[in-house]
């Protein structure tokens, strides 16, 4: 139990895939436009990740060392295929914005690592609580980066259609690069940058 | 017209990196050296025009007429993965030259989303054949461009005092949205060319 637990809470912070492994750079940096879309990615990599760990997981003593990764590829192109549909039929809005980054989950290799180097080698349960553990990891990490490009490009937060800051926003000239995609290489960098120096800054008070 | 416009658009204005964010995790990986960053380049062109030709048929004689399309993913993944693999075999015995030259940076390429993304939108925009093509060698040129250009940034960075916390991911995060931000010049560039 204890085990199960520490898998599920490694992805949420020591080894966050986007802040501290810094994978699947792409639809961290192209999806993050707003807080909503950052969500609905995060809830379609979760489904994605969980499953396919557990079937990996389940299949790992069957599949073959060698022809392993083309294996790994169809059993999360499988998943992909089917956030993609019910996206498609039931989210439409939301799937035209997110466009082909559903379909590239495929080639996140946030879900290939963590096949490749956990499901492989673990049970079933540990490699679900790795998947449900990243993909909130990630589901955050992105809801982060969206909310901070939100409110400095347009000055709000839009979630289900109401504005978190009233309608008028918080009163400032909003800064449209943010929410273009400079502005996501931007933000993304100097939060990397302000966590490692908090991380720098409490490892030199402890020792 | 047609293709000058997605040749120009696909390398200045929506360049794969600082527009569409598709393939970044080779751009920061290999663009350490000018020299490394050409290499994977090259691969990478070549690559996606084949892959574009490729996917682009068995969407149109495949997956169309026989309604398949919702296998699109699987069957256009494991397409460029064997493609890439065949490649490599077929570089291996025709030319060992270039495959020494490129051939540690041909498996890196299945797993570049920049391959997968530009069959996806030819697939999304419609294109003919040609267009598809051109759209593939368009990307891959852009893809190029940026990366050998960062790589060049790059090689500065060690002469460069740059603060602790920002070393490594962060200040090529930061350098690269920069880059972006001058690459977005060219918009209005091709508004003035092509939109009449």
């Amino acid at each position: 139990m204890n085990r199960l637990w520490r898998d599920l809470t490694n992805g949420l912070v020591r080894e966050n895939p986007t802040f501290r492994l810094v994978l699947g750079l792409c639809p961290t940096l192209a999806v993050t436009t707003a807080a909503e879309n950052g969500f609905w990615m995060g809830m379609a990599v979760i489904f994605v990740l969980t499953f396919s760990n557990v079937f990996i997981s389940a299949l790992r003593k069957i599949i073959p060392g060698k022809i392993r990764i083309p294996c790994f590829i169809v059993v999360i192109a499988t998943f992909v295929t089917i956030v993609d549909l019910v996206m498609h039929a039931y989210l439409p809005e939301m799937y035209n914005i997110l466009g082909i980054f559903i379909p590239l989950i495929v080639v996140n290799c946030i879900i290939m690592a963590r096949a490749e180097a956990f499901a492989s080698k673990n049970p079933v349960l540990n490699a679900a609580a790795d998947g449900v553990g990243m993909g909130l990891g990630f589901t955050i990490a992105v809801m982060l980066i969206g909310a901070i490009r939100e409110l400095l490009g347009t000055g709000n937060i839009v979630v289900m259609g109401t504005a978190l800051f009233g309608a008028g926003g918080l009163g400032f000239d909003p800064a449209i690069v943010m929410i273009l995609p400079p502005g996501a290489f931007i933000t993304l960098g100097l939060l990397l940058g302000l966590l490692n120096s908090v991380q720098q800054r409490s490892l030199r008070q402890r020792g | 017209m047609n293709f000058v416009a997605i040749l120009i658009g696909g390398i200045l204005v929506n360049n794969f990196i600082f527009s569409r964010f598709l393939g970044l995790c080779p751009f920061v990986g290999i663009s350490k050296r000018v020299e490394t960053a050409t290499g994977m380049s090259m691969a990478v062109v070549f690559v996606m025009a084949v892959a574009s030709a490729v996917t682009w048929a068995v969407q149109r004689f495949l997956l169309v007429p026989y309604g398949l399309e919702y296998l699109q993913t699987v069957s256009f993944i494991l397409v460029i993965a064997a493609l890439v693999q065949f490649v490599e075999m077929v570089m291996l015995k025709t030319s060992p030259g270039l495959y020494q030259a490129l051939g540690i940076y041909l498996p890196l390429i299945t797993t570049n989303c920049a391959v997968l993304g530009v069959a996806l939108l030819s697939v999304r925009s419609n294109y003919t054949f040609v267009e598809a093509v051109v759209n593939g060698i368009a990307g891959a040129l852009g893809w190029s461009l940026a990366t050998v250009l960062f790589a060049g940034i790059r090689e500065r960075w060690e002469i460069t005092p740059i603060p602790k916390p920002l070393e490594g991911f962060p200040i090529a995060l930061v350098s690269t949205g920069l880059m972006a931000i001058a690459f977005f010049g060219f918009q209005g560039l091709f508004k003035s060319l092509f939109v009449k």
